[in-house]
């Protein structure tokens, strides 16, 4: 695959197949090498600029004003999309909008989540077989975070693999030979159903007390009761895959890398107090939203190139992840690796990920119950990867339990 | 000079600064609970939440109206007041000596 990449002179990391082989790594060592601000002339999406370095991709993400998300311009995937939450808008919009909905991660929610969270962890392991093979992916990482999907959504927990399967058809590749659709209007026609039983829920929460899940807190604030339908209906998709893929592709990453580094298990056991460190550092080594896309609204000069207006300027989180010069041995987990909170998988910047210290709990919580129990885990192998350069999603990963 | 931290639950913590320091990076230097300062100190992840004392709001100056800080703040998930400010774009100045910060409860 590299060699052919040279061949035609062409590093384009948009490939989901490099994600699906998991051989991004040397891609990306040579990208922030040899071309750390990339053209990259063709690609299935046209052409877009790749930001593979560091410092680089938090100039870009820190600078809304020259980088846009707004959907206007095409949103913030490679592919132009035409989802308009806020997540797609730029200031003053997408400030006020995000700031209608941060209610629902602030601490306060998070803190009676806790114990919930836990309880629930703590089931689902105990009810993984023990001295038999078994699919951690799907017994662990998407029974844990759709039941937590389906709390937070007030949705009823017994029908949760819809979420599961509204949120694999959102971010499904449509090259992808097993993706459950082949088309933009089969992704828009299997989203209607969600999106018309989260309307059903959304105004059935109206005239109930508020609580704290996320459906309630958007029945009501008003701010988000004055959106237009489009909107909420996008808002309901950024729940969807941000409470969702981000999660449980982590905790899928966490047990591959501790099965990779089992010394790092060892020192997590010794010293439990490390795993909220090591939470962020299993999101960093995982990365499991590989980019974010932005589009230039004016000349910017950035190492040495010129990036115009209008180009597509694409975010390599997962490059950012590994650079060397703030990560050091950056392939390789560290439970207390001092900087791991810099990582770059929740962006940086006013789009940084709402989601952060819920995603990092629901880590923390995973791996202190794991702890709990003592479970002597064996992976069996790596996992398989999803067809995707969007979402880094571990699709099975064979495992075992001792004892 | 010196620098004075307040939270709910850690309580008051008295630390020592020089002019010229950041904010956030006395806060880490000291440990002081309640300000993770996630990025490091770019403007990046609003981690680093304070509420500046109302009789020291005048003289460390509010958020610019349509900054990335003011965007970081309103973004995260911690209640925004009109003393909001995030440490990491505070530098210290000899007239900071006795400065008093509230930190959140949780961010």
């Amino acid at each position: 695959m590299e060699q052919a990449l040279e061949d035609i002179g062409v590093l384009d990391v948009s490939q989901p197949q490099i994600y699906r082989d998991d051989s991004w790594r040397p891609l990306f060592a040579r990208l922030r090498t040899e071309h750390p601000v990339y053209y990259c002339p063709e690609s299935r999406s046209g052409p877009y600029w790749s930001i593979s370095r560091y410092a680089d991709i938090v100039r870009v993400d820190t600078d809304p004003l020259s980088f846009s998300s707004s959907h206007l311009h095409g949103g913030v995937t490679i592919e132009d999309r035409v989802a308009v939450s806020f997540m797609q808008m730029d200031a003053p919009m997408h400030t006020e909008k995000r700031k209608n909905v941060t209610a629902v991660v602030a601490p306060k929610s998070l803190a009676q989540m806790e114990s919930m969270i836990r309880q629930r962890a703590g089931r689902v392991l105990d009810a993984l077989p023990r001295n038999e093979d078994f699919d951690w992916v799907q017994n662990v990482s998407i029974e844990l975070t759709s039941m937590m999907l389906a709390t937070l959504f007030a949705y009823p927990i017994e029908q949760r693999q819809k979420l599961v399967h509204w949120s694999n058809v959102l971010t499904a590749d449509l090259d992808d030979p097993e993706s459950p659709i082949r088309t933009e209007a089969e992704r828009q026609s299997g989203l209607q159903e969600f999106y018309l039983t989260m309307m059903e829920l959304w105004q059935q929460r109206q005239k109930e007390e508020q609580s704290y899940d996320i459906i309630s807190l958007l029945a009501h604030d008003e701010g988000v009761r004055s959106s237009s339908f489009d909107e909420i209906c996008a808002l309901f998709g950024l729940f969807l895959v941000g409470g969702n893929d981000t999660t449980r592709n982590s905790m899928s990453g966490g047990a591959w890398g501790f099965s990779e580094f089992p010394d790092q298990w060892r020192k997590l056991k010794a010293d439990p107090k490390l795993a909220g460190n090591a939470a962020a550092e299993i999101i960093r080594y995982q990365t499991p939203v590989i980019y974010q896309r932005r589009t230039a609204t004016r000349e910017v000069e950035l190492g040495s190139k010129t990036i115009a207006a209008g180009d597509k300027v694409v975010m390599w989180y997962i490059s950012g992840n590994r650079d060397e010069s703030v990560f050091e041995d950056a392939d390789t987990l560290r439970v207390d690796r001092p900087n791991a909170r810099q990582h770059t998988a929740f962006g940086m910047g006013p789009h940084r990920c709402l989601g952060a210290r819920l995603a990092e709990m629901q880590l923390r919580i995973l791996w202190e119950e794991v702890l709990a129990r003592n479970l002597d885990i064996e992976i069996l192998g790596p996992p398989t990867y999803a067809f995707s350069n969007l979402v880094r999603s571990p699709t099975s990963l064979r495992a075992r339990i001792r004892g | 000079m010196q620098i004075i931290f307040r939270q709910a639950k850690a309580g008051e913590c008295v630390v020592t600064a020089e002019a010229g320091d950041n904010l956030m990076h006395v806060a880490l230097a000291n440990d002081i609970a309640g300000i993770p300062g996630d990025c490091g100190g770019q403007c990046a992840c609003g981690t680093c939440h304070v509420y500046i004392n109302a009789d020291w709001v005048e003289r460390i100056g509010s958020v610019m109206p349509g900054s990335t800080e003011e965007a970081m703040i309103f973004g995260a998930p911690v209640d925004a007041r009109p003393n909001s400010r995030l440490a990491c774009q505070i530098s210290l100045t000899p007239m900071c000596d006795g400065l008093i910060v509230e930190i959140p409860e949780e961010q």
